[in-house]
């Protein structure tokens, strides 16, 4: 006899007793084929019922409590049920699913919409606050872990401010260098194609080397390494903190603030003017060959306006401004990182949020920075 | 059911595992027997955790066959071993709980993800499950970062069940649980076993767990199944690795 892969309910009656029969498979993936016909059954019942377990074939805990649940239901409601036509295994399965019925706990409670809204925002704006505070209680944290680390150098790390160099810096290389390139590119067409109009062709040399040098380079090489390298440092100190190796860091007397953040804090710090100096030089690059081909103005034209159109401020702008860059992408990257509690999404979430914070503060900063240097005249 | 029922549950024969030149089974053959409880043990580093993922089929064997409910988990097809994993439950070492979702959530994808049952109706299955693997309901909302480690493997276990499986495969269930939470943990498995007709294959090192509810103990060592019976066939065995295992000083306290 090969058990019925079907599930149905088959129902009869016999002097003024309706009986419900399961026929075969009563099993957690068929039961959705009764789930609506037995409900209905049950709640139209008035006399008295017999439910039939002589046709089952096969009965899980799932099976077992959609007949339990349709008896209990059934004598809430003041109809007499007898469960005839059970074999041992039947009645010791009912007997465990009854022994492991409880009230369902209520999904916690929607409300309106509106007062959630509110609600809502008000949580926001106390969580910002509250993260603000934290932030700069991090920040006065790394300064004194600094200041520590400075009057005695013995504490730094070398091999891991090493890795991060290289991690941070070197490898940043191919793709900060292409992308300063192509902006340099795209700046010189772009400007090449306004500027003919006026027969000024040649002052597409200040405008590349202006804004390649003091804001562009510095710019997108910290957008880049903020993305690249600002999140990576939260996912690993926040994986780290998920496996509990930062508390267990903490217990054998290592001071995570040395041993994670300033490694990666002065990494930065000194690989992002580098980095910063190598795009200017790729989007000069760009923007010279451009202007070459699309302008006819010759490399040496060009190095001589060069010459001519920017003061050394105009570079030393750009790359003082790296340093404090590097330290906003490390010191949020580290932040997050240590933000994260308990779960994989939670690093995900962090991660997510380093970038955007890092990226909006550098550019604040940098604003800052240019009204700064607007007042002070260069 | 028929006469003719094989009452073999997983059937390896010379089965061989490697990891590029690291042997890890070679020629290993085990029986597991439908309705009973089997214990494996072997040294750390044996493989206990290689068996185990490899009958489920996340890794796949160098060479040998392996069966499950009588059908190949070797060379089976993606739809094939989709029918085969609503058979069976896996209960990993730390309850391998989805971080983002809450514990019924949890409870409740093999359920949206196999069966079209009703948002309602899955619920109250999700929480009998929850219930008999001994959780308070008020865990149903509760996070995994939110429980202590017996807890989440209680919430691991009632995953496990969810499809009501006929094989539920446990990789040291009992680690890191206090003796007293270890016990309660070794009588649900035997409870939950005997009432819903489970096979279970546990991979253990806890003395209490073999001689409580194992039914049989195989022992993993030299690449292969080197003994198998019940506790007395290890007492009597003179393997010098489960000589000296089920007769040391923690044997001898556990075992009286
Ligand atoms: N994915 C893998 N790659 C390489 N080696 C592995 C892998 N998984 C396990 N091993 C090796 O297989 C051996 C057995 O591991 P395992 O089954 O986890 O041991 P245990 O018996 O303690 O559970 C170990 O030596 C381990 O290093
Ligand atoms: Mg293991």
């Amino acid at each position: 006899m090969a058990a019925s892969e079907e599930t149905w309910l088959e129902t009869s009656s016999s002097d003024g007793r309706q009986i419900l029969t399961p026929v075969g498979r009563w099993a957690v993936g068929g039961l959705f084929a009764v789930e609506k016909e037995i409900r209905a059954i049950a709640e139209a019942a008035t006399g008295p019922i017999e439910i039939d377990l002589s046709q089952l074939d096969v009965l899980d805990t799932a099976g077992a409590w959609t007949i339990y649940r349709t008896a209990r239901n059934l004598e809430a409601s003041g109809v007499s049920v007898e469960l005839t036509g059970a074999s041992e295994d039947q009645i010791a399965l009912i007997e465990v699913v009854r022994a492991a019925e409880a009230e369902l706990e209520p999904d916690e409670p929607t409300g309106n919409s509106f007062v959630n809204m509110v609600e809502h925002v008000g949580k926001s704006a106390v969580e910002i606050a509250r993260e603000t505070a934290d932030l700069l209680g991090f920040f006065g944290l790394i300064l004194v872990t600094a200041a520590g680390v400075l009057v005695r150098p013995r504490k730094l790390r070398l091999t891991s401010l090493f890795h991060h160099m290289e991690e941070v810096g070197l490898n940043a290389i191919p793709i900060v260098g292409l992308m300063s390139f192509l902006i340099g590119i795209v700046l010189a067409f772009q400007g090449a194609s306004q500027l003919q109009r006026f027969g000024a062709e040649v002052f597409v040399v200040n405008l590349v080397a202006i804004s390649v040098l003091r804001e562009i380079g510095v710019l997108m090489t910290a957008i880049i390494v903020a993305g690249r390298s600002g999140s990576a440092f939260t996912a690993q100190i926040g994986s780290m903190k998920v496996n509990e190796e930062v508390d267990a860091m903490q217990t054998l007397g290592l001071n995570p603030m040395e041993v994670l953040v300033l490694p990666r804090l002065f990494a930065l710090i000194i690989t992002l003017p580098l980095l910063a100096f190598f795009a200017d030089i790729m989007g000069l690059l760009g923007g010279g060959l451009m202007a070459w081909i699309a302008l006819d103005i010759s490399p040496a034209t060009f190095i001589e306006r060069l010459r001519d159109a920017i003061g050394l401020w105009s570079f030393w702008v750009g790359i003082l401004k790296a340093p404090f860059f590097a330290f906003m992408i490390a010191m949020i990257g580290c932040y997050e990182g240590f933000q994260v509690t308990g779960s994989a999404t939670s690093v995900g979430q962090r991660t997510t949020r380093a970038v955007v914070e890092a990226i909006f503060l550098v550019i604040v900063v940098d604003a800052a920075f240019s009204i700064f240097f607007q007042v002070i005249g260069i | 059911m028929s006469a003719h029922h094989d009452t073999t549950a997983i059937r390896i024969r010379g089965l061989r595992t490697q990891f590029g030149p690291q042997i890890i089974h070679d020629a290993l053959d085990l029986d597991v027997r439908r309705g009973e409880v089997i214990g494996v043990v072997g040294g750390s580093g044996t493989g206990k955790s290689v068996l185990l993922r490899t009958i489920i089929g996340l890794n796949s064997p160098t060479a040998g066959s392996i069966e499950v409910l009588d059908r190949p988990v070797t060379g089976a097809t993606r739809a094939q071993m989709l029918q085969l994993e609503q058979r069976w439950g896996v209960l990993f070492q730390d309850g391998a709980l989805f971080s983002s979702l809450t514990v019924e959530e949890n409870i409740e994808v093999p359920l949206k993800e196999h069966t079209a049952m009703s948002h309602a109706f899955r619920k109250e299955v999700a929480a009998l499950k929850l219930r008999m693997v001994g959780l308070p309901m008020n865990a149903c909302h509760k996070y995994p970062s939110q429980l202590s480690g017996g807890m989440r493997k209680r919430a691991g276990l009632a995953r496990a069940l969810a499809l009501d499986p006929d094989i539920l495969f446990l990789d040291e269930p009992t680690a890191g649980l206090d003796p007293i939470g270890a016990a309660a943990f070794d009588q649900l498995i035997k409870r939950l076993q005997q009432s819903l007709g489970l096979t279970v294959f546990m991979v253990t090192h806890d003395l209490d767990s073999l001689n409580a509810i194992c039914d049989r103990i195989a022992v993993l060592a030299d690449h292969r199944v080197s003994v198998i019976g019940p506790m007395d066939v290890m007492l009597a065995s003179d393997h010098p690795w489960v000589r000296e295992y089920f007769h040391g000083p923690r044997a001898r306290a556990a075992l009286g």
